[in-house]
């Protein structure tokens, strides 16, 4: 438990380092995330160190919006002023968003996989020429 | 006295936990993805605050214990990440591709509609980058001349539309492919998101986690190029 909070912590203490030196516009926690990606392929931690942390904080991420959540409280008023813009355009964005990303992906995959599939036929049809 | 124990801070850490596991075994129980627990949890706690006179700054002297580990939170989603890597290498064309696109679609479509319903100059601001993880909506949001505590509300909104309705939509719109869901959920709506998606597979919720990366990223560089444009 001590050495799996001390790579989560660590990688989150390089995570805020990183930004306070560079300036760059990234949260900590996300290039905390990236260099414990990192620091797994390189092999410098073993994913046994910190899979039980990781595995429970993740099992519970929901939990950890419940207080940021509940400031929505503070808002109610600029809120019900205007919650049919707020509303209204987080739901239309918000499903617009899943449809776009998930149909790129699936359309870009597919072609991809034509292109490659004619490459190898065409590199096949040569060899078969050659032959 | 009793205002004494209400506001006590083990009191309320203790409510906060009780209240979601109350509301995850309702889940449980019912089945329903309606019964999100962390939208139930959010408004039965602001209704006992509000009920009981406690106002949010106190609660939140006790609930920060809480908030703190969302950071750490996101920082171990770098394992899931690391378990699908060389998967996510043979994809990297179509992973790139539809995060582009969710990012610019995603700005572009709350600013405009959010204009077209009325809404002020500094909310406009504040829903542009509703989509990402709330360190980098809050940033972004301050850079626009939108208000950084209202953005973090609607970050969570966004969160739980995403957490309730996201599979739902998809299925309408005929996403299938295991890979395409969990970057579209994590795209669309952040951490809530895939948390959603962990909960029903491993797999799906590695992507999520790529495609809440990815999208954070893509909305700290574009959202302030973007929305000058608009």
């Amino acid at each position: 438990m001590v050495r799996q909070c001390f790579i989560l912590f660590g990688c989150m203490a390089l995570g805020e380092l990183v930004t306070k030196l560079t300036g760059v516009k990234l949260p900590s926690s996300i290039i905390g995330m990236l260099l414990l990606t990192l620091l797994l392929k390189l092999k410098v931690i073993k994913l046994e160190w910190v899979r039980g942390l990781t595995d429970f904080l993740i099992a519970n991420l929901g939990f950890f919006f419940v207080p940021p959540g509940v400031a929505l409280m503070l808002h109610f008023n600029l809120i019900k002023a205007e919650l049919v813009p707020i509303v209204g355009a987080t739901v239309v964005s918000t499903a617009l968003v899943l449809l776009v990303t998930g149909q790129t992906h699936q359309v870009v995959a597919k072609g991809e996989k034509k292109i490659t599939h004619k490459i190898k036929d065409k590199i096949a049809d040569k060899h078969n020429h050659h032959d | 006295m009793i205002k004494g124990i209400l506001t006590n801070q083990y009191f309320l850490l203790a409510l906060t936990f009780g209240i979601y596991q109350g509301c995850k075994m309702l889940q449980r129980k019912t089945g329903s993805i309606l019964l999100n627990p962390i939208l139930f949890a959010i408004g039965l706690i602001i209704l006992f605050l509000t009920a009981c006179h406690i106002p949010y700054d106190t609660y939140h002297e006790s609930a920060k214990l809480i908030d703190f580990w969302l950071k750490p939170a996101v920082v171990a989603l770098g394992v899931p990440l690391y378990l699908q890597l060389s998967q996510i290498k043979k994809e990297i064309v179509p992973i790139l591709a539809s995060q582009m696109m969710g990012c610019m679609v995603g700005i572009v479509s709350v600013v405009v509609t959010a204009r077209l319903l009325g809404a002020s100059d500094a909310v406009v601001a504040s829903l542009a980058s509703k989509s990402v993880t709330t360190p980098i909506a809050m940033e972004v949001s301050q850079a626009l001349g939108g208000i950084p505590s209202l953005t973090a509300a609607i970050v969570v909104i966004t969160g739980l539309i995403g957490g309730v309705a996201g599979f739902k939509i998809m299925s309408v719109g005929h996403i299938h492919n295991p890979a395409a869901k969990g970057l579209s959920i994590g795209a669309a709506s952040h951490a809530v998101g895939t948390s959603v998606a962990m909960e029903r597979d491993e797999f799906v919720g590695a992507y999520a986690s790529l495609g809440l990366t990815l999208n954070g990223i893509f909305t700290a560089l574009l959202t302030p190029t973007v929305v000058a444009w608009l």
